[in-house]
């Protein structure tokens, strides 16, 4: 198991390696190992460094929030389907930056807004789902798909008032697109801080993944544990959203795909998706800013196309 | 070692009255069946006793402290229970399964160690699962998932087991060899309290039995004054035949 870790690690890195070396200017991997060094081209340096590090550290952090905040999510709901987006998390946080987009405001006030109104969204849906009756799973599903539906109704009419010359900037956003990113490390602290408050949880999650009672009964704080996870997740959700916009499925698929290879111990399982949910943010960006250069392709659209059918094979192949 | 006791308690049943107060002690050695038509309320005390479910009045206490001002982790460690209804919504198999039940005893960092697996090793064995380790649980039929339930108890290790139907959907052979074995943990100290369906298992393995009639009366007390055919034919109202062979107590539905 650890060596699968490993493993995961080493593509990983290889990933990065591909996400630095490519684009407009190749730079081969002697010229790249000589940047790495501090040395190199002056170029070179400002490609490496300044424009193709930060933009697949956003999107390597991304991807791993998205994937750990569905892994989270998944045994919280008890639920194969369940996934940040499935919740209405990336609506309220799309309707936020939208609304800041049509206001005129900046990248930051962008991010800032996608930021409250993912959290507005989580606070909602856990509000209503509480009701006055008993927090279960299939009603606080059931409420994240309905508010979800409600957040996407909002959007499509933002969009049909929305001047046309502001059109583009807002489909791009909707679509994913990790270019928006300036600063990507306040997000990937975010991806490491959480990994780390959550793994002394790990062995707990799998408990939990047995039902409540049950979980209960082996010494599980049912209620405190469940709502720091959700608490977790919808804030990994939201800083990936603010980061990257929304790029759907990564957090219903990399879980997914690592379960029906690794298991579901999720002390295995959360630090494979912040690796695997990383690794293929990354070579879907790389993949989207190369495939028709200079033109870019929203990133969302390569995930899925990369991720659906690994997917669908391995789903094929399992027992 | 370990004394259940529940002072007062009223279990919560919704729309029934209150019933008779429960005023029990489960100590070390015994081994408890409760007996009750479908809807008594027997899963419900069985979790009330548990703390898993909060009583209507009164309270139980585990070694004279209330349950409810326990952290979970260390009532996890007196006492244990096997449900009658399981999830598995994510695949797990049954070793991972039987190891669950060291989790009270490993602190956030610690991960299972040798003797961990020892033990989960030795409770599979027990309960003749041991060849299925690898394979995942909802591959098993309902006797094999029963028996892992049971596995995972035992590997828990607490001093009060309790049970709910632990002999669903086994076999004859299974039955007894699960009742023999709760037999051998409570002679080793263990205190076993269990909902029951039959009354004939009830009268060969069980020392006490709880009487919990659906309108909330309730009798409990030592087996041989218990299971008279008046008060069983007043509980599942239906009519009763019971004979005696060496010794042992058989009750048989009348036609």
């Amino acid at each position: 198991m650890t060596r699968a870790l490993l493993s995961l690690s080493i593509v990983a890195l290889a990933a990065m390696m591909l996400a630095l070396a490519v684009g407009s200017v190749t730079v081969p991997p002697s010229d790249l190992w000589q940047v790495i060094q501090g040395d190199g081209s002056a170029l070179h340096r400002t490609l490496v460094w300044e424009l193709r590090l930060p933009r697949a550290v956003a999107a390597f952090a991304t991807g791993g929030l998205l994937a750990v905040a569905g892994a989270l999510m998944q045994v919280l709901l008890r639920n194969p389907l369940a996934d940040p987006y499935i919740l209405g998390l990336s609506g309220g946080a799309a309707v936020g930056a939208l609304l800041a987009m049509l206001a005129g405001m900046g990248t930051l006030l962008v991010s800032g807004s996608a930021f409250a109104g993912a959290m507005l969204a989580t606070m909602l849906v856990f509000g209503l789902a509480h009701g006055t009756g008993s927090w279960t799973p299939s009603r606080l599903l059931l409420t994240g798909v309905v508010v979800a539906s409600g957040w996407g109704a909002v959007i499509t009419l933002m969009l049909a008032i929305t001047p046309s010359y502001k059109l583009p900037g807002m489909l791009y956003w909707l679509m994913g697109d990790v270019s928006y990113a300036r600063t990507p490390w306040p997000a990937f602290l975010v991806l490491v801080v959480s990994i780390a408050l959550i793994m002394p949880l790990a062995r707990s999650l799998n408990v939990l993944a047995r039902g409540p009672m049950q979980a209960a009964a082996l010494g599980v704080a049912v209620r405190p544990l469940e709502w720091s996870v959700y608490l977790l997740a919808s804030l990994l959700t939201a800083t990936a959203v603010t980061v990257a916009g929304s790029i759907g499925f990564v957090g219903l698929i990399v879980p997914h795909m690592l379960r029906l290879v690794l298991g579901n111990d999720q002390r295995i399982i959360l630090p494979a998706s912040v690796l695997a949910g990383g690794t293929l943010l990354v070579l879907a960006d790389t993949l989207a800013r190369t495939v028709i250069a200079p033109e870019q392709l929203p990133v969302g659209v390569i995930t899925a196309l990369l991720g659906v059918p690994m997917f669908l094979y391995l789903l094929h192949r399992s027992r | 070692m370990s004394t259940l006791r529940t002072r007062d308690l009223i279990v919560n049943i919704p729309e029934r009255r209150d019933g008779f107060a429960l005023n029990m002690t489960i100590e070390s050695g015994q081994i408890w069946g409760v007996l009750g038509p479908n809807g008594a309320g027997k899963t419900t005390l069985l979790h009330t006793l548990a703390g898993l479910l909060p009583a209507r009045s009164g309270c139980v206490e585990l070694n004279n402290a209330p349950l409810k001002e326990l952290k979970r982790r260390a009532v996890a460690k007196q006492l244990g229970l096997v449900f009658q209804e399981r999830q598995d919504t994510f695949p797990a198999t049954v070793m991972e399964t039987a190891l669950i039940g060291r989790h009270p005893w490993l602190s956030p960092w610690e991960s299972e160690q040798g003797e961990d697996q020892a033990l989960a090793e030795q409770a599979l064995h027990a309960l003749d699962v041991d060849g299925l380790s690898n394979r995942l649980l909802n591959t098993l039929s309902g006797g094999e998932r029963q028996r892992v339930a049971i596995a995972t108890l035992m590997t828990q290790n607490p001093h009060i087991w309790l049970l709910d139907e632990p002999t669903n959907h086994l076999d004859l052979h299974h039955q007894v060899k699960v009742m023999n074995l709760l037999r051998n943990q409570a002679k080793s100290g263990k205190a076993v309290f269990m909902c029951l369906h039959d009354l004939n298992m009830a009268a060969r393995w069980c020392s006490h039995v709880l009487l919990l009639y659906t309108n909330g009366d309730a009798c409990w007390g030592e087996t041989e004054s218990m299971l008279v055919p008046e008060a069983l034919e007043r509980l599942y109202n239906q009519r009763l035949i019971s004979l005696k062979k060496d010794g042992l107590s058989v009750f048989v539905p009348a036609p």
